[in-house]
């Protein structure tokens, strides 16, 4: 026995010591049932009385960095805004990032780390649908959650992950009935890097051309990824003279397809293009004026108007600089921590299987897109835009569809 | 008939695509062949000089569109020549630095180069950043030149295929016709006899290294009229341009050039018949078993280890 | 017993191996956790390759750089088998088609390539482990070495070849599952290989199957082609007028290394439970001569210790430093290349050796005969490797 404990009892009248101690044990029973009470510490999550631990997963450094930085900022962001808003049930958000550094493995080793070591309670990451599948098995084995922010190919859906960004559906189809419609597209040729997302998507695309909008796919190609000579592929197109051109070209190859599309003469007074892959990050890279005029189908530009994403993009010039850009991705990263909000308050709890279960059916207003609902299938319920590039690097939106259900196993499209 | 007229056109396109991308492999690999052939040494950092290039390209763009817009529609020539001389004057560094103490150890070039090729492409993140920037190439780079009405020929094909024959042109004469070319030539073929005679075969080396990287830096500054510009660009490159020097074999300038054309018009047909990636398994594929049964490559020197 | 002792490379030898062992069977099981182990165990995967080129670089004078091309050779057989196995009908019947692993059902496969049928044998599997990077190594070997191909071109194609075989497996994804690579791996004949328990014990498997790795090695180094090998290094010209067959031999060390990788490669996938091409193309590929360079290019020993400490090194500084990384990579590559051409193994032989011989009280022996696992050659012993680092194990 410690003396310093003992001590003052030698000194008090015996009944006043009675009293303190029947006090403090009633505190120490109220002050349990309160935290029980308003809380999920029971879950092994690593979540105090002032504080929730949440896990960011994306590459720092590596080739994917370019890309991933944008949504590292954006989910910041958020988790800065709802801890200046008084956190999550009382409780401030604190981050520990990792860094995935471009290589799949490493993604699944510190998805381990995040979840067994850190007990976090929530991740928010990766970019790539490699390093998604690659992490995948993790979240499901160790029963994490995590909130993905591109768009990607579909053909998925887990009970551990939340995809705020769109599925391929969400993206492909509204925009081409709309470049059906509009220009009269009968004929398509589809461009892709060769990959999963790319080819999934043409996938999609030529079973919506041919089935519904009863239009021709007149070529389909995909280029190996940093691809930078693309003279033949633009003769072929020359030569097929395709109504629309659909793309699906990333990174570096990017930069290299429209700089030698517009070289080889290919304007948009001459080629309809329709692009799944640029936003306005890859636009700076490739220059605004090298695309002038060619369309991308997106479901957040930076340019929307309207007074949340007025707000967004406010909040982040003001913490990341006024040169910074913001697009689709970032826009669908900043969802991720307030739909989390959102889910665990309706739940009242951080419990993983809780939070999941409440998730269906939650709204955010203030969503700089507009208005999203998560779906059934944990994708969300989102508007698809069509942008018209501009010479100075944003888009036009010129034209909106309604909000589109996700369906990331198409009948019909597979 | 008009369809017969049409796929003549194209016909004529696809080649002038073919022939673009030969220059472009040719550019690149003028550089590689230089020092291979002359040292012996293989440089993994090849393609940070020439990404070294496109950023000097990048910066002086930058800087007239900021200081002198009026410049614009002529800076590029002057970044060209700014480009041969940052990538040049950094290679003369690296040279003394770095290969000058590795020789007879070409393996070990070869790592060593690609150690520095790592910390460049860093420092490249560090200074420019990770994302992908943008020279503006002049108004008069960009479009095409309409031969007929469906001939069409890209303007910036047109301009790195000048580049091309205006380098290699050069490189001809500096090695035939000058008096630096007499020494190269005479320490590949015998680097002691050489250095018996005179020659201070070291200082050929500083030379000829940076002249190299200088033509790497050209090839940068021409590429971002066709490409991208980001840390890694080079390395997209880089391995093109082995295959181009090994397949043509090595200290045969004649050699490297045949190798690029025979690669560049490989890669561009089978474009024109099958999927990007297909074809450059193709070409690649043809290139390695054709390596297999000749592995000196196209023109071999008489001389054997 | 002699003869077992001289294998080893005498006493040296085997205090050597001793504490590599100790470090690797008792210390890192003891002392890291689950997480951690299970990343050594996939460095350690690594070292199977950086072995391997110990062989073939630092003692037949072959750089390979495409030595990714085998350890993903190996992994995706073994990968391909589990995913068979992952794919069961019970478990793939929301597809379209039940029953064959779901990237191929993404890409409208029907029916199971026949490329794939075999590996529903687990024998087949392993065989293929061995057999199929073997055979490519024996082809490229073959073509290359019989027409006596100078080093640097041997570098260059074998560089090509791994980039062909990243392209064409990002390709064919509905054969290979493309970028992605071949994912969710689960169980090894119905043995849950995702469980802490099933990890341990493949770490140790790990481990034992790289000791034979090294012992073997070390058995080729001390027999009469180890000396050969290194006589062809320094004057191959002089062992082919001895009536030496000099393209065998390299093809022989070629393929022993291809093995290793091919073994390494398949380790890596029960362990980390997926494959990917960016094992297979180039970057890994002189990644794991880096390993080969840092732990010393003539040490079989050395090898792992590089491929533990750069790959340790690389999670650590990556996750703190992650700006710094790759200036500190390519500088300790620049710096090994130019000043530690024996990497920690010849610091070790220039300092910790002496340090060693006065703790055991037993002069160190003048290394006549090749003691493979310390050896600096008489061409690249470097006066230069005189730092006052201390390399311990």
């Amino acid at each position: 026995m410690d003396s310093r404990l003992t001590g003052p009892t030698r000194f008090f009248p015996r009944r006043l010591a009675l009293g303190t101690a029947a006090l403090s044990l009633i505190a120490a029973s109220v002050f349990s049932q309160m935290t029980l009470a308003d809380d999920a510490n029971t879950t092994g999550l690593a979540v105090t009385p002032t504080e929730v631990t949440v896990g960011q997963l994306h590459s720092a450094t590596g080739t994917m960095a370019i890309s991933e930085t944008g949504s590292i900022q954006a989910e910041r962001l958020a988790i800065d805004q709802i801890n200046a808003s008084g956190g999550i049930l009382g409780r401030q958000i604190k981050i520990v990032q990792e860094d995935g550094a471009s290589d799949w493995p490493t993604f699944a080793e510190k998805a381990r780390k995040l979840l067994v070591n850190d007990k976090v309670a929530t991740v928010f990451g990766c970019w790539t649908s490699a390093s998604r599948k690659a992490v995948l098995p993790v979240f499901e084995k160790e029963n994490g959650l995590l909130y993905y922010p591109t768009f990607y190919e579909g053909l998925e859906q887990s009970k551990n992950v939340i995809y705020t960004g769109q599925e391929a559906t969400q993206q492909i189809l509204a925009s081409l009935d709309w470049i059906a419609k509009t220009k009269g597209a009968k004929t398509f040729y589809l461009i892709g890097s060769d990959y999963i997302w790319p080819r999934t998507s043409m996938k999609i695309a030529r079973k919506h051309i041919e089935n519904v909008l009863h239009g021709t796919v007149v070529g389909e190609d995909y280029y190996p990824l940093g691809n930078t000579q693309f003279g033949s592929l633009i003769n072929k197109v020359k030569l097929k003279k395709p109504d629309v051109v659909f793309a699906a070209v990333v990174g570096g190859s990017n930069v290299a397809f429209y700089k030698q599309l517009k070289a080889a003469g290919v304007d948009s007074t001459k080629q309809t293009l329709l692009t799944l892959s640029v936003t306005e990050d890859e636009l700076l890279g490739i220059g605004g004026e090298n695309m002038k005029g060619f369309y991308a189908s997106m479901k957040y530009f930076q340019s929307l108007d309207n007074p949340n994403n007025k707000a967004f993009v406010e909040a982040f010039k003001a913490k990341y600089g006024k040169d910074s850009v913001m697009g689709d991705v970032t826009q669908a990263a900043y969802l991720g921590p307030w739909l989390w909000k959102a889910a665990v308050e309706k739940a009242g709890s951080f419990d993983v299987d809780k939070v999941v279960a409440a998730s269906p059916g939650i709204e955010l207003k203030t969503a700089p897109e507009g208005y999203v609902k998560i779906h059934e299938n944990h994708h969300l319920w989102s508007k698809t835009r069509i942008g018209e590039v501009q010479a100075d690097g944003q888009f036009k939106v010129v034209y909106e569809s309604e909000l589109i259900e996700p369906n990331p196993f198409p009948k019909g499209y597979q | 008939m008009e369809w017969l007229s049409e796929f003549g056109a194209i016909a004529a396109m696809q080649g002038f695509n073919g022939l673009s991308v030969f220059c472009v492999l040719l550019l690149m690999a003028l550089g590689l062949a230089i020092i291979f052939g002359q040292m012996g040494v293989i440089n993994m950092a090849h393609g940070e000089f020439l990404t070294i290039g496109a950023y000097t390209t990048y910066m002086l763009s930058t800087l007239v569109q900021t200081w002198c817009p009026w410049m614009q529609p002529y800076y590029f020539f002057f970044a060209i020549a700014l480009s041969f001389v940052v990538a040049g004057a950094i290679g003369w560094v690296v040279e003394w630095v770095m290969i000058s103490r590795l020789y007879h150890r070409p393996l070990d070039t070869l790592l060593a180069t690609w150690g520095l090729s790592l910390v460049m492409q860093q420092a490249f993140r560090s200074i420019f950043g990770a994302r992908e920037v943008s020279a503006n190439p002049p108004e008069w780079l960009m479009g095409a030149v309409n031969l007929t009405d469906a001939i069409e020929i890209p303007r910036n094909g047109l301009f790195v295929m000048g580049l091309t024959v205006l380098m290699t042109g050069g490189i001809f004469l500096m090695l035939y016709r000058t008096r630096w070319g007499l020494h190269v030539r005479a320490t590949v073929q015998n680097r002691i006899m050489s250095r018996a005679v005179g020659i201070n075969t070291r200082k050929v080396d500083r030379m000829t290294f940076a002249l190299g990287c200088g033509v790497a830096g050209v090839a940068g500054a021409a590429f971002t009229t066709i490409g991208s510009t980001g840390p890694t660009a080079g390395s997209l490159y880089i391995v093109d341009t082995f295959l181009v020097v090994v397949f043509g074999g090595a200290a045969s300038l004649f050699g490297t050039i045949a190798s690029a054309f025979a690669i560049a018009q490989t890669q561009s047909l089978s474009e024109f018949f099958m999927s990007g990636s297909m074809a450059k398994v193709l070409t690649l594929s043809i290139v390695i078993l054709i390596l297999l049964m000749r592995p000196q490559g196209l023109f071999a020197s008489k001389v054997r280890k | 017993m002699n003869a077992l002792n001289k294998m080893l490379g005498g006493r040296q030898g085997v205090v050597g191996l001793l504490i590599l062992a100790t470090l690797i069977l008792v210390v890192f099981p003891l002392t890291l956790d689950a997480f951690r182990l299970n990343m050594v165990g996939k460095y350690l995967t690594y070292a199977f390759v950086a072995v391997g080129l110990v062989l073939c670089w630092g003692y037949g004078g072959i750089l390979s750089l495409g030595q990714g091309v085998f350890f993903g050779l190996g992994g995706y057989c073994m990968a391909m088998f589990l995913k068979l196995e992952a794919s069961d009908p019970e478990s793939t019947k929301i597809q379209s088609t039940p029953g064959i692993p779901d990237f191929m059902d993404w890409n409208q496969i029907t029916e199971l390539p026949w490329l794939w049928v075999p590996f529903h044998s687990f024998t087949f599997t392993v065989m293929a482990v061995i057999v199929l990077p073997v055979l490519l190594a024996l082809i490229i070997g073959v073509a290359l070495f019989r027409r006596r191909v100078g080093d640097v071109y041997f570098s260059i194609v074998t560089q090509a070849i791994a980039l062909i075989l990243t392209v064409l497996i990002i390709g064919q994804q509905g054969l290979t599952g493309g970028i992605n690579g071949i994912t969710d791996l689960k169980t090894l004949l119905g043995w849950d290989i995702r469980s802490d328990s099933a990890r341990l014990l493949l770490y140790f498997i790990n481990a034992g199957l790289l000791f034979g790795c090294i012992l073997f090695g070390k058995f080729i180094l001390n027999s009469k082609l180890g000396r050969l090998l290194m006589a062809m290094r320094d004057k191959e010209e002089r062992v082919r007028f001895s009536g030496y067959d000099v393209a065998a031999f390299k093809v022989f060390v070629y393929c022993v290394a291809a093995c290793f990788s091919a073994i390494g490669g398949a380790m890596f996938a029960l362990q980390v439970g997926f494959m990917s091409p960016s094992f297979v193309g180039i970057v890994p590929s002189i990644e794991m001569v880096i390993f080969a360079a840092v732990g010393g290019r003539m040490s079989l020993l050395g090898a792992v210790y590089g491929s533990l400490l750069v790959n340790y090194g690389k999670t650590y500084f990556s996750e703190s430093f992650p700006e710094l990384w790759l200036y500190l990579m390519g500088g300790l590559f620049i710096a090994v290349v130019m000043y530690f051409p024996n990497g920690l193994a010849g610091l070790w032989e220039s300092h910790g050796r002496k340090w060693l011989s006065g703790v055991t009280r037993k002069p160190a022996t003048v290394i006549a005969s090749p003691a493979p696992g310390i050896t600096p050659t008489p061409a690249l012993a470097d006066k230069k490797a005189a730092s006052p680092l201390e390399i311990q194990p």
